[in-house]
């Protein structure tokens, strides 16, 4: 398995039959969700129905985490094996972290309007997510900088492994320092403080967002692998 | 270490050669910084607040501009490689060339870092702080620097690529050295601050000198 996985055209092979799986799972999941999040979950006491935007808001700040912390983990891969799919995981990663961190943001933004009475204020939290964004525009321009992009492989790992020191500093900014964003909710030792009726729909998003992620990365790497087998064929 | 002095003198003297580039970075750090009071205004109360900041963010962009001569002058007429494959480690190259980047573009920074502080308007006793966050803080920005200039090694749009992947990093180091001298302002001890970025000094330096040496050896390599 593992070793199927490392070459790139048993990739291709591996990958090509579950894409649409993963795809048709998104499509029922994010409907799924979108319907128990935007009719069936309760309204908040206190938020009315600007509560809504969480199911979108909180997922997505986990997907952009998480889709790091997975670039990070394949460029470490990538660098020690040399293996050239962890580098076209993270190449393809890349960009939709940064869609999901600037999704974050945008409806950070919006909610904090209603909510704080400002689109934004430079607390710990939310300029720790604005650091991730420009990690991420970092990495992305660093990919596509060189004339022969596989060139930009091995640097833009490096950068992915710096920029890791920002994960825990986001995970933690509502822990140790005193901000107007709410401290963690769902993810605690004991029982979350979030009611049921407002936790499934906010799993079920997630969960279709995470499927999301690997529907398009495959896409993502299929693409890149295409083209490198087209530009390998030109030099030939 | 005579190598390790070598590199360092060659790099000094290089700089003086070329008409004193150390020199340029320091007068865009005047000309830069006496931009603020024509931007923001001349009053006194106003300027005195934001001159911590305008005196780092412009401290920053001064070493910013002085990572072009750090590795690319010397790739791009061969003698960097020469380098990397003389007898001295790697390490202690980039160390030398970013000991003598310190001393050629940074020490004349805060050495002149007074006269603007004062010319903004800060008290005398925050001007000693400020002095000492910054004589911390520059060596880390230039290794910090380090890594991203090597990294950008053989790119297009080199130093605005640099920049971009070099300023989220600085952060940290701007968090701290700008607290240290406000704390002074509110008359708090600015201890705390000054000992963390002593601590990412001594921690994060040999690191970033490890990581950049690391890629400029990948560069041989290719």
């Amino acid at each position: 398995m593992l070793k199927k996985i490392i070459n790139a055209q048993s990739f291709l092979e591996l990958t090509k039959p579950t894409l649409r799986w993963f795809a048709l799972a998104t499509i029922f999941f994010i409907t799924v969700g979108l319907y128990l999040s935007l009719v069936k979950s309760p309204a908040d006491y206190q938020q009315s129905e600007a509560v809504r935007i969480m199911y979108v808001h909180v997922p997505s700040a986990w997907m952009s985490l998480f889709i790091y912390a997975c670039i990070a983990g394949s460029s470490a891969i990538a660098l020690i094996w040399k293996n050239p799919v962890a580098f076209i995981f993270a190449k393809a990663s890349s960009p939709i972290g940064a869609l999901f961190t600037l999704i974050t943001l945008v409806t950070g933004s919006l909610w904090g309007k209603p909510m704080w009475g400002t689109w934004w204020v430079w607390d710990a939290r939310l300029t720790s997510v604005l650091l991730l964004f420009f990690i991420y525009i970092a990495h992305i321009s660093l990919l596509n900088a060189f004339d022969n992009p596989k060139r930009g492989e091995r640097p833009s790992a490096i950068l992915a492994l710096v920029g890791i020191i920002n994960l825990p500093i986001i995970k933690w900014s509502v822990d140790w320092w005193n901000t107007l964003h709410q401290p963690a909710s769902v993810t605690r030792l004991d029982t979350p403080a979030i009611h049921y009726e407002m936790l499934i729909p906010l799993l079920v998003m997630s969960l279709s967002f995470m499927l999301y992620y690997i529907t398009i990365v495959i896409i993502r790497m299929h693409n890149e692998i295409v083209v490198r087998k087209i530009n390998s064929l030109r030099i030939s | 270490m005579r190598k390790f002095l070598e590199i360092m003198k060659r790099d000094i003297r290089l700089s003086w050669r070329h008409g004193g580039d150390g020199l340029i970075s320091l007068a865009f750090f005047i000309i830069a910084a006496s931009l603020f009071p024509l931007g923001i205004g001349p009053e006194v109360k106003i300027l005195s607040k934001v001159s911590i900041g305008v005196i780092w963010i412009v401290t920053l962009l001064s070493i910013l501009l002085s990572l072009d001569k750090l590795f690319y002058s010397d790739h791009e007429d061969g003698s960097l490689e020469l380098m990397l494959t003389s007898p001295i480690s790697t390490e202690s190259l980039v160390a030398a060339k970013c000991l003598a980047n310190w001393i050629v573009s940074c020490l004349p920074i805060i050495l002149l870092s007074p006269l603007m502080a004062s010319m903004l308007y800060l008290h005398t006793s925050e001007i000693v702080i400020l002095m000492i966050t910054l004589f911390i803080a520059t060596p880390l920005l230039v290794m910090i620097g380090a890594v991203g200039s090597s990294l950008t090694i053989g790119t297009r749009l080199r130093s605005v690529l640099t920049a971009i992947l070099v300023l989220p990093l600085y952060t940290p180091v701007l968090i701290f050295g700008t607290s240290a001298v406000e704390a002074t302002v509110t008359g708090m001890t600015p201890n705390s601050h000054i000992i963390i970025l002593f601590a990412l000094l001594l921690g994060m330096g040999p690191l970033l000198i490890i990581i950049s040496a690391m890629i400029l050896r990948n560069l041989k390599n290719e």
